[in-house]
């Protein structure tokens, strides 16, 4: 089949590219405002559209029914995935399609360099693109698989470990970067051999980098899983924006290149929030077992107060502002309708209720608000750390919900640990605490919390949500 | 077009991301991320090329394998920041 619009002049399709990018723009400034965030992402979906459909209309289709069979196939499973995704599987789902992306970029680059071959003329320029598009490709598509298995529960999720780790990944990219090399110098690296039409030395660096992939996210626990998906999120970008070199393709790397920055700062959020460098959380060890326990049972012994939803509800009556801060263990326990029901219900009474959210709570950036959301909190309750911190020696009442490294005091006052050093929210400033946790068990940096021993806290053991459904009963029944 | 002009358009790019991506606030750090990884899926353009116009068969399997991929990210991405968006409400809107 001819193309459609085969005479176009080039600048007319380039001037359409432009347009395109321009719509992704705009796409991601409409996103500065819950309000103006669902048109941004039509606009942007329309730049898409765009873009895609101008490149069908131009391009010379030599077999037509493989291409729409492909948009086919792929349209039907992505409508699929995204109208069956739980909230509460977003994060793993996220990190599917950041892997498909990346991979997509890498398959690219990979039969362009097959069809180069069959007209002769390498570029360094286009090789040595190509080499960086299918190194971060690869390893966007393994690590986000291991990554998004790890959030489904189907690849172990805690840190797996092991000695001589490191330099076993050194020897992967050095493989990588190595095949990279010989693509682009190809005649003189091992001599004289002759380079197949099916391009090897790509395909070994495509292996080297997939492996390199997987050991690189396997090593990471669940709780460092937000830093994780930001940085394959910005890779993903990165290897489309590669892929535009590889094609001269200007659309690619506009847009390719405002992912890459996109993760990029989401990634450098997540790790100021944790105190950390992003090469800590990647080569660091956290979520090792921690064999403290015995100190651990000090603190807390005799020093833990219990208590039951009933007198939660008492203590909640004579509240005029409450805090809720929620973790993980809220997403686990699907207590976040739970929650709001409460929230709703203590608006309703006149207390100023209001979320204070941790950066890094939860699996992904942004995880507690969409859950928040999903269950009809109003965004103008979410408040983050930087917000909500100076509020709490005026709060009578904060209650925690499956958090904890995010609000371990110790945090502020150690010198050295996992988590010395970062930010977190000052809950125990407020007149009582109230810890929702399933029992004292550390959070994920292993390092045992404080808060849950000061005398204004008190732990309401069991599960999130029908600790907070029993909770909400009590206050219906009593108002 | 030319490397360094390739190059030009990434080095200008990163700066607008830059730019307008500190400005999102944390609330919205999730619908940003799976909306912004739906744009990644431009990718598809370059599949599309390779798959409809691949001069071997395998680079058209390739290609082909490209486009499948590209396309849940894409049409995926979309619906799924589209939903989430749906959810953010404010209180003002939830009382009509």
């Amino acid at each position: 089949m001819a193309a459609i619009l085969g005479g176009l002049p080039n600048s007319v399709l380039a001037f359409v590219y432009l347009v395109a990018g321009i719509l992704f723009i705009q796409g991601l400034r409409d996103m500065t405002h819950p309000r103006t965030a669902p048109r941004g992402n039509l606009i942007s979906a329309g730049g898409m559209a765009l873009a895609v459909g101008i490149t069908v209309l131009v391009t010379d289709i030599l077999s037509p029914i493989l291409l729409f069979a492909g948009l086919l196939v792929g349209a039907a499973v992505g409508v699929w995935l995204a109208v069956t995704v739980e909230t509460t599987e977003m994060p793993q789902l996220v990190g599917l399609f950041n892997g498909f992306g990346g991979g997509a970029s890498a398959l690219v680059a990979g039969a362009e360099l097959i069809d180069m071959f069959g007209t002769g003329a390498f570029q360094v320029g286009v090789t040595g693109s190509a080499a960086v598009a299918g190194i971060i490709g690869s390893v966007t598509f393994w690590g986000s698989m291991v990554a998004a298995g790890k959030l489904h529960g189907v690849v172990d999720d805690s840190a797996v470990r092991y000695t001589g780790e490191q330099a076993v990944k050194a020897l992967f990219l050095v493989l990588a970067v190595l095949a990279g090399v010989h693509l682009v110098v190809r005649p003189n690296l091992f001599g004289s051999v002759p380079l197949a039409g099916w391009v090897p030395s790509y395909w070994l660096l495509v292996g080297a980098a997939s492996i390199l992939g997987v050991l690189l996210v396997m090593p990471i626990g669940g709780a460092d899983m937000p830093v994780v998906i930001a940085l394959l999120n910005s890779y993903s970008g990165l290897a489309a924006a590669t892929t535009g070199f590889v094609l001269d393709n200007s659309v690619l790397i506009i847009a390719g290149t405002l992912v890459g920055a996109s993760g990029l700062i989401l990634t450098v959020i997540m790790c100021e929030s944790m105190n950390r460098s992003l090469a800590n959380v990647f080569f660091g060890g956290l979520g090792e077992v921690s064999d403290d326990d015995g100190e651990m049972e000090d603190i807390y012994e005799g020093n833990i107060t219990t208590t039951s939803p009933e007198e939660v509800e008492m203590t909640l009556d004579v509240a005029d502002r409450v805090v809720i801060v929620p973790g993980y263990g809220m997403a686990v326990a699907q207590a976040q309708h739970a929650v709001a029901e409460l929230s709703e219900l203590l608006d309703e009474q006149g207390v100023d209720v209001e979320f204070g959210i941790h950066p890094v709570a939860g699996r992904m950036p942004g995880h507690m608000n969409v859950l928040l959301a999903e269950a009809d909190v109003p965004y103008e309750k979410l408040r983050d750390l930087e917000e909500i911190n100076p509020t709490f020696s005026q709060t009578d009442v904060v209650l925690v919900i499956g958090a904890n490294d995010v609000v371990n005091p110790s945090a502020n006052t150690a010198d050295s640990g996992p988590i010395a050093g970062m930010p977190v929210l000052n809950v125990g400033e407020a007149r009582t605490v109230i810890v929702n946790k399933r029992s004292l068990s550390p959070g994920f940096s292993g390092v045992p919390n404080p808060l849950f021993a000061q005398d204004n806290t008190n732990m309401l053991f069991g599960d999130g949500k029908e600790m907070m459904q029993e909770l909400v009963n009590t206050y219906k029944e009593n108002h | 077009m030319t490397f360094v002009q390739n190059l030009t358009l990434f080095v200008l790019a990163a700066f607008v991301g830059y730019e307008i991506i500190t400005k999102i606030p944390t609330n919205l750090h999730t619908p940003l991320m799976s909306g912004a990884n739906a744009i990644s899926g431009i990718t598809l353009i370059g599949s599309v090329v390779v798959a409809g116009s691949g001069s071997t068969t395998l680079a058209t399997t390739l290609g082909f394998l490209a486009v499948v991929m590209a396309t849940v990210n894409v049409v995926g991405g979309y619906l799924v920041t589209n939903s989430m968006l749906d959810q953010f409400r404010s209180s003002d809107r939830r009382r009509d």
